[in-house]
């Protein structure tokens, strides 16, 4: 019998196959069709603090707008009962999971002030959700900023939430990080239980023909595994955080080599998006019968069995792949 | 049990009421009595129930016509049943008032009573509604304030029950309406004691059902008719004891008691006022000052029950020593003998005399009189100048108050400086813009202090007739003391400016009294403040010797997040210096009610608040006035130097806000006036202006035809004009295939933009180096103004280009026509104007408008300026408006007449032939007058005519000269709202389409009422959030195309500028061609839609491409070609209505309130979207060939 466990926060996780953050959390049906196809724990969509305060400030401002003016029209759209602003639709939809599945829901939050983190935070844990992962997402385009600085936010942040929840917490993070295993030794150091790599972002285009700069997210693919499988390989066993790999796994084979590079979960949502609903079901098989190929018995026995402390070939990771590659070709 | 105390304007307080104690509410939007309908709607959304614990129905029907049928229809099956109207708005239910009186039926209908238009529409109070359905049979309570507008809403839902005699419960709207002040709130407990189960239960038990068949609403012959109206009686006779019987019972219950008839004043007063309404309280306060302080011995006889009208009653409250009556009637019956409570007291007193049951033996001289009419203020200084009058020995009768009457000589003269202002009572005046949070502000303020203070508060707001750029005045009383002071303030304690530029347009200091306090929102500091107000108000601050202070609260405003709202920020201000509540405590306060207010919003929205309270305090400082006023600086003239004599001293003083001045003889007597008067007032409303930029410009004339304001515009010119030029002038190449080696220019009125940016956003060009500029950009206005407007003044001299010339099929040659509608009062960026520019462009010097009553009527005529045009010719579209319900009905009274006359004058052509000579009369009898050419050239034909019939006096002769101009073709168009088109107009728009009538019907489609702002209409689309559809409307907009499609002979086309002014422009033009009915429907961007108006082209072009709003054209003469006559302009929906739905507050907010409702409906909406397509699609592709074959 192949044993699948894993355990990622403290959480006893059904398999290491998590449902990463992505609006397919927004809807309690998609989460139950996900749990019914294996996944064995999701990720919230993020609650953006910044989106929060952005809906209460608009709504406010359309409301007010215009109003009192004109004697014959005071008000323009009717105002009645409460609005589930920001957090309350958030908490709301954390308790209806919770309510709808039994796998564990981890809440996700992307803040953007002190208060807002710890006020979010709070109420998410409050709400009953099993963990929460920090989204912690700032385009740094203040000159003036120094990588030192917001690395210092970065982790005071995280010691105030971590005072305020008593659900664990992970970090998921962008690769952008001059020196990424001292600033995750510092995670691990203020209280933070895992780390997720990587985020990845909205990255602007610009439209030709219209002059305009244009947003949107592209899947990920097999290929963004590789930043991911590195950072996490080099930092297993030496930082005491559990690793969940996130982007470019789409295959059983990507999920494996995660779970090799030492990761206690990996996370998708590209996979899903493109296959359907179903895809885990599939995904799942696979590694199992690819464990039966290979002779493995449980993923905890691969969990970081290619990191960089038990691979033997130290520098395939700490070089830059140019060198390699030149090596090879001679 | 403690009393609930609230500070609220008479709608609510009528409403709540009306709320608890009915189960069915039929209601149809009219001012000023929308917000009750609004309210008691969304306490039925929020499930609030009645004092039964069942939830009220509230429904909003197509006009009052069918909520008078549908509140008929309800009582006749038994509901507690109730109505809120006004004005026309009641005209509207008279048939069925006498009907429902007819049968004994109980109900109330709550009337914020209002003008009825005249010589003109009036939104204002007075009593001209009620008492033209004074005839029908319900009996009529008048309440005078807010109080008791709140209590006589349960007095005659209770009176109403038992006598079964229906009533109509009015109050002054707007005075009373609209007025917060403080009252006591009457509990659920209250209201349940005031209702008699037993009457209740007879009133259902007499509702229609098959249990127990009747038939009621039968038809009577002259044999019962009479005598069965006569049965009636002894409900009418029983009435006034009912009613004052719960007013005793309330009385008992809540300490306050009223009579049918109030009397204040001294008991042996010999000149006694007789009045109804809110005035009754000015009368009787200052009655009491005068009794009190000037030994005088008069009062006030306050009219309650009006109808059924009781001698008796009224006898009883008469003072014996009565010798002079006048009577106070808030309404005017051109013709009539005297106005209706005048003929009352005549019949009463003489009745009484007669009968034995007069106080006094000998009669005493009756006078009566009008005031008040559409809220004309009515103050103290008249009530004494009426009682002066009073003690003359041949009093003036038949009497006007409150105005200068030079024409009739009716006027009474009063002393304006006359008052009785008590000391303790803090006035305060507050002039804002409307968009600045002002009046919320205040609104907030005086709830602050009514509610959570031991002390009285009273509000009252005048808003401007302009939707962009709104002037608001808040008059504020606040003291120890009941303020019943229906009347605004004049001598204010503190007066507030919060805009910097006001203080060049009105003199606001004339409100303020010697030692009052002054402040100033000024973006210049303590230092340089002085030198840049006006001289006049520099005199003022030192004549009175005003306390003066100053914040830039726009400055603090930006810190603090607010944007262009500095409400809290003015309010934090108004509570330091005014002294009225210690500062802390006024602070702590007001974060209270930022937190009830807007806590809802979220957490952002109380902190940014919060904020701005704290940094007011910081930056309030207190100004040293030098003891000289020095400032070059003057209060501008309210219109231009070069305006015609009427402009300046008639509509030059109402824009000075000094309306109330201008005798009867200065006003036109038929409610006529001049158009092309906008262009006189110079509002100067916006911050920034676009500004061109000639070398990126590819002139394609977008930015033109969008601007909501003609303020923006383009010429094609000879070079030679630009020697005389101003030296800014800017110029480059015409790029007209039409005009070569001419010379182009795109100007924009730097004193009428209102800065919309719409034009902008149009603006398809993007700079090469620096994509972000575009061929027009937003600058700051004033370094601009001056320069522009000298540039904006040379460009109107350059002529216009020969519209016989050039084809104007093209967005870009069409804009090149000089626009005959500008500078409206509109919206900024409103999405309805640019329709109506466009028709006013192409076809405005031959049109005449039938304009439905809504927001195009109120930008279009609404006093002072007009913006309705004329070209160099003088010609221009000819404007009426007559109601909201029958504008197409009055269109085709146009279309008929101008027919009628064209044909005569082509038969006194043919019978006048000799004498005018054969080749001019069939050359104007055949005219083509399909092109610019062809018209201009049968004007000159008619020019001719005229010429030659000149001295040849005939009768015949006489008929054609004065019909000539009839022989040049004429353009009706038929223009409205959603509200009329869909809704309280389509009756008639039906019957007219249908006519096959050459008429232009233009609907300017906001999807919502938007002059009321903002109810549902049956344009409304599914999933969209409106008023009486809060929760989100569960039908899709109803499809008046299709209907009109169905016909085969109207042409329909359904456009929208912002996604295709291509298709817009053909529409309009194929629409007017078209020798028969057409109808477009125009999608028209609103403000009561949710979004920066900047960004409604976007949106417009969205709802196009979600398939929310397919673009088509159907032309009946297609099919006469054998064509299909449906062409869709628009491509199959590919983008998902979420997706521009939820960019919109309409429809987001539903989220907001209740996802899974939301996400059904925008399910549903969708699918009716893609069902809705493929039928039009289907249709498009129907073949016509073979029916014409066939």
């Amino acid at each position: 019998m192949i044993d699948l466990k894993t355990k990622y926060l403290g959480l006893e996780l059904k398999n290491p196959l998590v449902a990463s953050s992505s609006p397919l959390s927004e809807k309690v049906e998609k989460v139950r069709e996900l749990e019914e196809a294996g996944v064995s724990a999701i990720v919230m969509y993020s609650l953006f603090e910044e989106q929060v305060i952005r809906e209460s400030l608009e709504l406010d401002h359309f409301l007010h707008r215009d109003r009192e003016s004109f004697a014959e029209a005071l008000t323009y759209l009717p105002e009645v009962g409460k609005y589930s602003m920001g957090p309350d639709a958030y908490v709301k939809r954390v308790q209806d999971l919770k309510d709808a599945v039994d796998i564990p829901i981890i809440g996700s939050l992307n803040g953007v002030s002190t208060g807002g983190w710890i006020q979010y935070a709070k109420k998410i844990a409050d709400a009953g959700a099993d963990a929460l992962e920090l989204n912690l997402y700032n385009l740094p385009t203040e000159v003036n900023l120094t990588s030192g600085e917001l690395e210092d936010a970065y982790i005071q942040l995280v010691t105030d939430i971590k005072g305020e929840i008593d659900i664990p917490l992970a970090v998921k993070l962008s690769p952008f990080f001059t020196a990424l295993p001292n600033f995750l030794q510092r995670l691990a150091d203020a209280g933070a239980e895992g780390a997720v790599l990587f985020n990845r972002f909205y990255q602007p285009d610009f439209d030709l023909e219209n002059l305009e700069i244009t947003s949107n997210l592209t899947l990920s693919s097999s290929e963004d595994l590789r930043l991911p499988l590195r950072w996490i390989a080099l930092m297993v066993g030496k930082i005491d955080l559990d690793f969940a790999l996130t982007s470019g796994v789409h295959t059983a084979e990507d999920l494996i080599k995660a779970m090799m590079a030492g990761a206690r979960v990996a996370m998708s949502t590209s996979a899903l998006l493109k296959h359907g609903m179903g895809y885990p079901t599939r995904m799942l098989a696979e590694v199992q019968l690819w464990m039966e190929e290979h002779e493995y018995s449980s993923i905890q026995q691969m969990q970081g069995s290619m990191s960089q402390q038990k691979a033997g070939n130290q520098s395939g990771f700490e070089r830059a792949n140019y060198i390699q590659v030149l090596g090879s070709y001679r | 049990m403690s009393k609930e105390i609230k500070m609220i304007d008479g709608n609510e307080a009528v409403a709540h009421v009306a709320h608890k104690t009915n189960e069915v509410v039929a209601i149809y939007p009219i001012t000023p009595s929308s917000p009750m309908g609004e309210h008691a709607d969304a306490w039925t959304a929020e499930g609030r129930k009645n004092i039964w614990g069942t939830v009220p129905d509230v429904i909003e029907m197509q006009a009052e016509g069918g909520a008078a049928g549908a509140i008929h229809g309800a009582l006749q099956t038994g509901s507690l049943t109730t109505t809120f109207t006004a004005s026309q708005g009641l005209l509207l239910m008279m048939p069925n008032m006498y009907k429902i009186a007819g049968e004994l039926t109980a109900t109330v209908f709550h009337v914020a009573a209002r003008s009825i238009a005249a010589q003109a529409l009036s939104i204002f109070g007075d009593h001209s509604d009620v008492m033209a359905v004074r005839s029908t049979g319900f009996a009529f309570l008048g309440s005078a304030s807010i109080q008791e507008a709140h209590d006589f809403s349960l007095i005659a839902q209770s009176a109403t029950l038992e006598s079964r005699v229906p009533f109509v419960h009015f109050f002054e709207g707007f005075r009373v309406s609209h007025e917060i002040n403080k009252i006591e709130m009457l509990s659920d407990q209250v209201i349940r004691e005031m209702m008699d189960d037993e009457s209740i239960h007879q009133h259902r038990a007499r509702g229609l059902t098959p249990e127990a068949p009747v038939i009621r609403g039968t038809a009577q012959n002259p044999d019962v008719f009479f005598q069965a109206r006569e049965t009636v009686n002894p409900f009418y006779n029983e009435t006034p004891d009912i009613v004052q019987k719960y007013m005793d019972r309330f009385a008992e219950l809540t300490g306050r008691q009223y009579r049918l008839f109030d009397y204040v004043g001294d008991p042996e007063a010999e000149r006694v006022i007789v009045i109804i309404g809110c005035g009754g309280e000015t009368a009787a306060e200052t009655a009491k000052y005068l009794n009190q302080h000037e030994d005088e011995k008069v009062g006030v006889v306050q009219v309650r029950l009006y109808r059924p009208f009781s001698i008796k009653h009224l006898m009883e409250t008469l003072p014996a020593t009565t010798k002079v009556i006048a009577t106070l009637d808030r309404t005017k019956e051109p013709g009539a003998s005297g106005e209706p409570l005048y003929q009352d007291l005549l019949t009463a007193v003489n009745e009484a005399l007669e009968e034995g049951l007069a106080p006094f033996e000998k009669a005493p001289r009756i006078i009566g009189g009008r005031y008040g009419l559409s809220s004309k203020e009515f103050t103290p200084a008249m009530v004494k100048g009426l009682y002066d009058e009073m003690n003359k020995e041949k009093p003036k009768n038949h009497f006007t108050l409150g105005i200068h009457d030079d024409l009739t000589h009716t006027s009474i003269d009063f002393d304006p400086g006359f008052s009785i202002a008590s000391g303790d009572t803090l006035r305060a005046v507050f002039f804002g813009l409307g968009s600045d949070g002002t009046v919320s502000a205040n609104k907030n303020s005086i709830k602050i202090i009514g509610e959570e203070t031991g002390n009285y508060a009273q509000g009252y707001f005048v808003y401007d007739s302009k939707k962009s750029g709104a002037k608001t005045i808040s008059h504020l009383r606040f003291g120890p003391q009941p303020i019943r002071a229906p009347y605004l303030i004049d001598q204010a304690d503190f007066v507030a400016c919060h805009q910097f530029n006001f203080l060049d347009q009105i003199e606001m200091l004339k409100y303020a009294k010697p030692g009052a306090t002054f402040l100033l929102n000024s973006i210049y500091g303590p230092e340089e403040v002085w030198d840049n107000i006006p001289q006049e108000v520099q005199q003022d601050i030192l004549d009175k010797e005003l306390e003066f202070y100053i914040i830039d609260a726009y400055e603090v405003a930006k810190e603090t997040g607010m944007g262009h709202r500095i409400n809290t920020i003015m309010q934090t201000c108004f509570f330091a210096i005014s002294g009225v509540l210690p500062a802390e405590q006024a602070i702590e306060e007001i974060k209270k009610a930022i937190k009830k207010s807007y806590g809802k919003r979220g957490e952002a929205v109380v902190k940014k608040n919060f904020a701005a309270v704290d940094q007011a305090v910081e930056n309030l400082h207190k100004v040293v006035p030098p003891q000289q006023a020095t400032s070059e600086r003057r209060i501008k003239p309210p219109v231009t130097e070069d305006a015609p004599e009427f402009v300046k001293d008639v509509l030059g003083t109402i824009i000075r806000g000094e309306g109330d001045s201008l005798p009867v003889s200065a006003l036109p007597n038929d409610g006529t006036y001049p158009t092309a008067t906008t262009q006189y007032e110079k509002r100067n409303i916006a911050l920034e202006i676009p500004v061109w930029d000639p070398d990126l410009c590819i002139q394609c004339g977008k930015c033109v035809i969008v601007c909501p304001h003609a303020v923006i515009r383009q010429k094609v010119y000879d070079p030679e004009y630009l020697d005389d030029a101003p030296e800014t002038f800017k110029s480059t190449d015409a790029r007209f295939r039409e005009f070569p080696d001419m010379k182009y220019t795109l100007q924009v009125a730097p004193e009428e933009c209102t800065g919309c940016v719409v034009c902008v956003e149009a603006c398809p060009v993007k700079d090469k180096t620096e994509v972000g500029r575009k061929a027009i950009n937003m600058e700051p206005q004033p370094p601009l103004r001056e320069q522009e407007a000298v540039n904006w003044d040379y460009f109107l001299s350059l002529p216009d280009a020969d519209r016989t010339s050039f084809e104007t099929n093209t967005v870009k040659n069409s804009q090149l026509l000089r626009p005959l509608f500008e500078f409206s009062g509109a919206c900024a960026g409103c999405g309805e104007t640019p329709y109506v520019k466009l028709a006013t462009q192409l076809f405005g010097d031959r049109m005449v408008i039938a304009n439905a009553t809504g927001c195009s009527s109120i930008y279009g005529g609404n006093l002072p300026t007009h913006p309705y045009a004329v070209n160099e010719d003088g010609r221009g579209p000819a404007w009426s408006n007559s109601l909201f319900e029958d504008n197409a009905e009055f269109g085709m009274g146009m279309r008929l007449t101008l027919d009628k006359q064209n044909q005569y004058a082509r038969e006194l052509l043919v019978d006048l032939k000799e004498e005018i000579g054969e080749v001019l009369v069939d050359e104007l009898l055949s005219a083509d007058m399909s092109n610019e050419a062809g018209i201009q050239e049968q004007r000159l034909r008619v020019e001719k005519l005229k010429k030659q019939l000149e001295g040849k006096a005939s009768p015949q002769v006489n008929d054609l000269l004065s019909l000539a101009d009839k022989l040049v073709k004429k353009s009706v168009w038929i223009i409205g709202g959603d509200g009329w088109a869909y809704d309280i107009g389509f009756g008639g728009l039906d019957h007219v389409l249908a006519s096959g009538r050459n008429v232009n019907v233009l609907v300017l489609d906001t999807q919502v009422y938007s002059n009321t702002g903002g109810q549902s209409s049956k344009a409304t689309p599914l999933a969209a959030v409106a008023k009486f559809a809060a929760n989100g409307k569960e039908q899709p907009r109803k499809d008046l195309g299709m209907m009109a499609m169905s016909y085969g002979y109207i042409y329909v086309a359904q456009v929208a500028m912002g996604s295709s002014d291509q298709q817009t422009l053909k529409a309009f033009k194929e629409a007017e061609s078209f020798d028969g009915p057409s109808l477009i429907i125009a999608y028209s961007p609103c403000i009561a839609h949710g979004y920066d108006m900047q960004q409604s082209l976007e949106h417009s072009d969205l709802a196009v491409k979600t398939g929310l709003w397919p673009l088509y054209r159907f032309d009946p003469r297609l099919a006469e070609e054998g064509k299909n006559p449906l062409q869709l302009d628009s491509r199959a929906p590919k983008i998902p209505l979420k997706d521009f739905a939820y960019n919109e507050t309409r429809y987001r907010m539903l989220v907001q309130k209740n996802e899974e409702r939301a996400e059904m409906l925008m399910e549903k909406a969708q699918e009716g979207i893609n069902e809705r397509w493929t039928l039009y699609q289907q249709m498009s592709q129907m073949d016509y060939t073979e029916s014409e074959e066939e």
